[in-house]
């Protein structure tokens, strides 16, 4: 599963670890994330996220 | 100066700082000095909107006096954590010590490890609406324009918009609304404060506009956490915004340049001729005599910039440093980018330059131009053309 990376502060999305500030369950791929979920760093959307090569 | 009101019973009580000329540590120079506004308004429930600065809480709080007693006040939002807005919370909660604090989820986080106070805080939402009698606030989240607890508020029936640190100036003056003062040193005060501030979130910043539009709310006031308040023209602002968060630009140049004996010079004064003999607005810059802040507010016009240091250690010059972090920090929107230098023995800072410009997320528009030792008349004529063939990149789009 790829990780993402947050183009605004630079917080990444690692899907082995999930976001338990926002009760995402270890190996939650980021492509499974609800819509309204946020970058717990600095809050803006997915759509602010890109994968990490 | 007494409290000056923007609409009925809504005062600014804010505070002019007259000396300010270092702002973030000595990262951002204010050359006009800067205002922090708060903004009272006096309804059934008395709320203040944003404070001030530590040095000037007692300036705030005199003004507040003036229209009533503090301790009457009993909603404070707080749009934005930063210091040079909530610095004077401290103060203002000795004074109203049941006043509840309005805030995003991440400012009541940052409050707390700023202040320590165990305050009323009451958390709010996108949406979300504090009914103060006659009128209404309504909260607009920010993230990341320009911290991750930035928010707006909207007070519905003015239709005033105070949306903290975004639309602000530094610009000291005596006056508080657009109308009052010199629009051109407005906007250049804006341009500054957006290039500096807000250039890398300028895909959040476009975002945020077309929220703002499609929510549909009028906008008749724009008073923002820093400067003059959009009063006569708040589309003027908002427009403003948008050009430069879209990357639009003039036919325009900039070129930094620094020297060690002068050939780099040379070559960037050629450079700066073949530029304007195709029409080009060139305009140089050596860096260790300039501001680097008004360098960056150029480029929020320029199409491109052009770089040039001698090669010194194999790369280019430190006194380039500042400013080529600077840049990736800020990473201009919609850019070209060239380099150029003088060497003698070994090469290194073109390339160096080149992959500074390029992190930065500038487009590099051809390749660098390198000169061994000084340069001569027809190597003067190639760094001309060298210029006229950028200009015609320009030109391109």
């Amino acid at each position: 599963m790829e990780k993402w990376e947050c183009d605004v502060c630079g917080y990444v999305y690692d899907p082995a670890v999930g976001d338990s500030s926002a009760g995402i369950a270890p190996g939650t791929p980021f492509e499974d994330l609800p819509d309204d979920w946020v970058c717990p760093d600095c809050g803006v959307g997915k759509d602010q996220f890109s994968k990490l090569e | 100066m007494d409290p000056v009101q923007l609409k009925d019973k809504i005062y600014w009580v804010g505070a002019v700082d007259w000396d300010m000329r270092y702002f973030h540590g000595p990262t951002f120079s204010t050359h006009r000095g800067t205002t922090y506004n708060s903004y009272l308004i006096v309804d059934e429930k008395i709320a203040l909107v944003d404070t001030v600065y530590p040095p000037f809480a007692g300036e705030m709080l005199k003004r507040i006096k003036k229209v009533i007693d503090p301790s009457r006040i009993d909603c404070i939002i707080i749009n934005h954590v930063e210091i040079d807005h909530s610095g004077a919370l401290p103060e203002v909660m000795k004074l109203a010590p049941g006043a509840k604090i309005y805030c995003s989820p991440r400012a009541r986080e940052g409050l707390r490890k700023h202040f320590q106070g165990e305050w009323d805080y009451r958390v709010v939402k996108t949406g979300d609406e504090l009914p103060l009698g006659r009128r209404t606030l309504s909260f607009i989240e920010a993230p990341m324009l320009h911290w991750p607890d930035s928010m707006f508020t909207y007070v519905k029936e003015e239709a005033l918009l105070m949306p903290n640190d975004a639309f602000g100036q530094h610009l000291a003056s005596a006056f508080r609304f657009d109308d009052q003062v010199d629009n051109k040193m407005i906007m250049e005060e804006a341009a500054r404060y957006y290039a500096n501030i807000l250039y890398p979130f300028s895909g959040l910043v476009l975002k945020k506009l077309e929220e703002l539009a499609a929510l549909g709310i009028p906008i008749s006031m724009i008073a923002p956490s820093h400067g003059i308040i959009w009063r006569k023209n708040p589309g003027q602002i908002i427009e403003a915004y948008r050009r430069w968060a879209s990357g639009d630009w003039l036919p325009k140049a900039v070129v930094v340049y620094d020297t060690m004996w002068g050939s780099t010079a040379a070559m960037a004064r050629a450079i700066v001729e073949g530029l304007a003999s195709e029409g080009v607005d060139a305009r140089l810059f050596k860096v260790s005599l300039r501001d680097i802040n008004g360098i960056i507010t150029e480029l929020l016009e320029a199409r491109l910039l052009v770089v040039g240091s001698p090669t010194i250690n194999r790369s280019y010059l430190s006194a380039l440093s500042p400013f080529l972090d600077d840049l990736a920090g800020l990473k201009p929107v919609n850019r070209l980018g060239a380099a150029f230098g003088s060497y003698g023995w070994s090469r290194g800072a073109v390339k160096d330059i080149e992959a500074k410009l390029e992190a930065a997320g500038l487009t590099l528009a051809g390749e660098g131009l390198e000169i061994a030792w000084v340069p001569d008349a027809g190597e003067l004529e190639s760094c001309r053309q060298w210029g006229r063939a950028l200009a015609r990149k320009i030109k391109e789009k």
